[in-house]
């Protein structure tokens, strides 16, 4: 549960697919327009899957279904790429190998 | 009374929205056909070099290094014929406040801001440029809200964009993320409309201004280092507005013979437009996806007219892969010691191979780096690639190389080549869509018009002329 003044993030469709008018390749017409934000939740109490209003970073009023509670970054450096290793050892060799 | 927020209310009301966003009138500088007075728009901004040096100063940006790349030179020697291979430099704009040359056009189009009494700002960008407007707005005491592309439909984030939206968020901004669609365009203008904020546009007169800097800075540094201007400077290109600040800080330093080239990612095939196709990129700028659409129509981007037409200023267009831009930011980082972002490289691997047509003691400058971090590296995004079933394996980018199907890495260094894009197909292209834009009856094209196409393109009146003869 989220309380007053928690930091959350929000999601909300800004165009259902039927709305949209714009030029746009076949799958993208398919979806909605969807978008997130975040900010201080100005309901008294709220449980994820609630509309809810939030008070943004520039101090804008939003409203959306709440989706996370104190939202963080999970974006990462990746997992291993074999090819990384192979590149770092063959530009050495291209550069420096074969000279005294 | 309340105005009406559905989308073809918003959508009508643009012009309006877009004349309090700026401050700025661009009817007064049409002609009412097609030509339209650039010069005075980018005059009018009202900034001179030393203007926006000043502003920059004092808000961490400009003054970056440029640094020699003596082991990349080195490198690409071992590919040239006898005599042959540039030597190559780097303009590190990675050094600016928020990590890339976007600081640039930030700094400006926020000291414009604040000067005509704008409480905030807000930027339309999935790029760079999201954090370099959101730290000037730190740095200047207004506020900031970016609206980014950044999602497919299954809600999975390019990571990319993912690291820029963290950053802008760093710096104190909102951030507004979106799914695939121009239709950002709505929200923006909503969103302008309802905070009355200043639409620090990419391709404002101000943005553009801020960039004149670093050409001239090029100039400068290459004869205090070199004693002569570079015979080449590789700008990547996306929206323009690098190419066209370059060059136009390069003009003002009297640096009117080194030969402008753009470069961009080839994404051929891709559409720019598609959820499905969104996440099989595996880089989001410096592409042609951004690049030839923009070169040839600037006008359709977020402002009436664009102050970023670089087809004015290029000499030359030419294309790189994925694969070769992965591989040489893998060697910067390897041969040189610098790591960073792969997006800026675009110009370093078009530069690696454009070194090998000219003589050892040519000099080529690329006009930027930019900053790396999580998401924004080769590694996650090659690995990214790889989870979306893009087949990344070393090979001959020239002849294998499919855009959201694979990323071929070179198999040797000397496999990485440009490929020269027919430039007078774009400028052909440019004049056809501004023709059809503005006076489609070609009987009613005025001289000042055909003069100003010629411009537009960087060729004389004949070459409009020829053009327009196959309408």
């Amino acid at each position: 549960m989220a309380k007053k003044g928690d930091w959350v993030r929000i999601h909300a469709t800004v165009l259902k697919a039927e709305e949209r008018t714009a030029k746009l390749p076949e799958d993208t017409q398919k979806c909605d327009l969807e978008m997130w934000t975040k900010g201080f939740l100005q309901d008294e109490t709220a449980e994820i899957g609630d509309m809810v209003t939030v008070e943004t970073a520039v101090g804008r009023l939003e409203k959306g279904e709440l989706i996370e509670v104190n939202p963080y970054w999970s974006h990462s450096y990746g997992t291993f790429v074999p090819e990384l290793v192979q590149i770092d050892k063959q530009l050495r060799e291209a550069l420096f190998g074969g000279e005294e | 009374m309340a105005l009406a927020k559905d989308y073809a209310s918003v959508m009508g009301r643009s012009n309006d929205i877009m004349k309090k966003a700026l401050g700025l009138d661009y009817a007064t500088y049409e002609s009412g056909s097609v030509a339209f007075d650039y010069d005075s728009l980018m005059a009018d901004t009202g900034y001179t070099l030393e203007e926006i040096n000043k502003i920059q100063s004092k808000t961490a940006v400009g003054n970056t290094p440029l640094i020699e790349l003596r082991n990349l030179t080195a490198l690409s020697r071992k590919y040239a014929k006898p005599g042959y291979g540039a030597r190559i430099f780097a303009k590190d704009e990675a050094a600016n406040a928020s990590g890339s040359f976007k600081a640039r056009r930030a700094a400006c189009a926020v000291a414009h801001a604040k000067k005509l009494g704008y409480k905030g700002v807000i930027a339309a960008t999935s790029g760079n440029y999201g954090a370099a407007v959101a730290s000037q707005a730190a740095m200047q005491g207004l506020k900031c809200i970016v609206v980014q592309e950044c999602f497919d439909s299954n809600g999975v984030g390019q990571p990319e964009i993912v690291e820029k939206a963290r950053a802008c968020e760093a710096y104190g901004a909102e951030v507004i993320q979106l799914t695939v669609g121009p239709e950002l365009f709505y929200t923006f203008l909503s969103v302008l409309e309802d905070t009355g904020y200043f639409n620090a546009s990419l391709y404002s007169p101000f943005g553009i201004a801020g960039i004149e800097t670093l050409g001239y800075e090029i100039a400068m540094q290459c004869r205090e280092l070199l004693g002569k201007d570079p015979e080449m400077v590789v700008c990547t290109n996306a929206g323009g507005g690098m190419m066209t600040g370059t060059a136009r800080g390069l003009i003002k330093a009297g640096a009117t013979n080194t030969q402008l080239v753009a470069a961009s990612i080839d994404l051929t095939g891709l559409h720019m437009a598609s959820d499905a196709q969104f996440n099989k990129k595996s880089c989001t700028t410096g592409h042609t996806g951004f690049g030839v659409p923009y070169a040839t129509d600037p006008d359709h981007s977020d402002v009436p007219r664009s102050a970023a037409r670089p087809l004015r200023y290029m000499d030359r267009y030419v294309t790189v892969t994925q694969g070769e831009v992965m591989y040489m930011t893998e060697a910067l980082a390897n041969l040189e010691g610098l790591e960073r972002g792969p997006a800026g490289n675009t110009a370093l691997a078009a530069a690696f191979s454009l070194a090998q047509d000219l003589p050892e003691d040519a000099v080529i400058v690329i006009s930027e780096t930019e900053y790396t971090g999580a998401g924004k590296h080769v590694q996650p995004q090659l690995s990214f690639a790889r989870e979306n079933g893009i087949d990344i394996h070393f090979g001959d980018p020239a002849t294998e190389d499919k855009p959201g199907v694979n990323v071929i890495l070179p198999m040797t260094p000397g496999h990485i080549k440009y490929k020269e894009a027919d430039i007078n197909r774009f400028r052909a292209s440019l004049i056809k869509k501004a023709i059809k834009a503005h006076c489609p009856d070609v009987t009613k094209l005025t001289q000042a018009d055909l003069e100003f196409l010629a411009v537009e393109v960087k060729r004389d009146v004949d070459f409009v002329k020829e053009v327009i003869a196959t309408l």
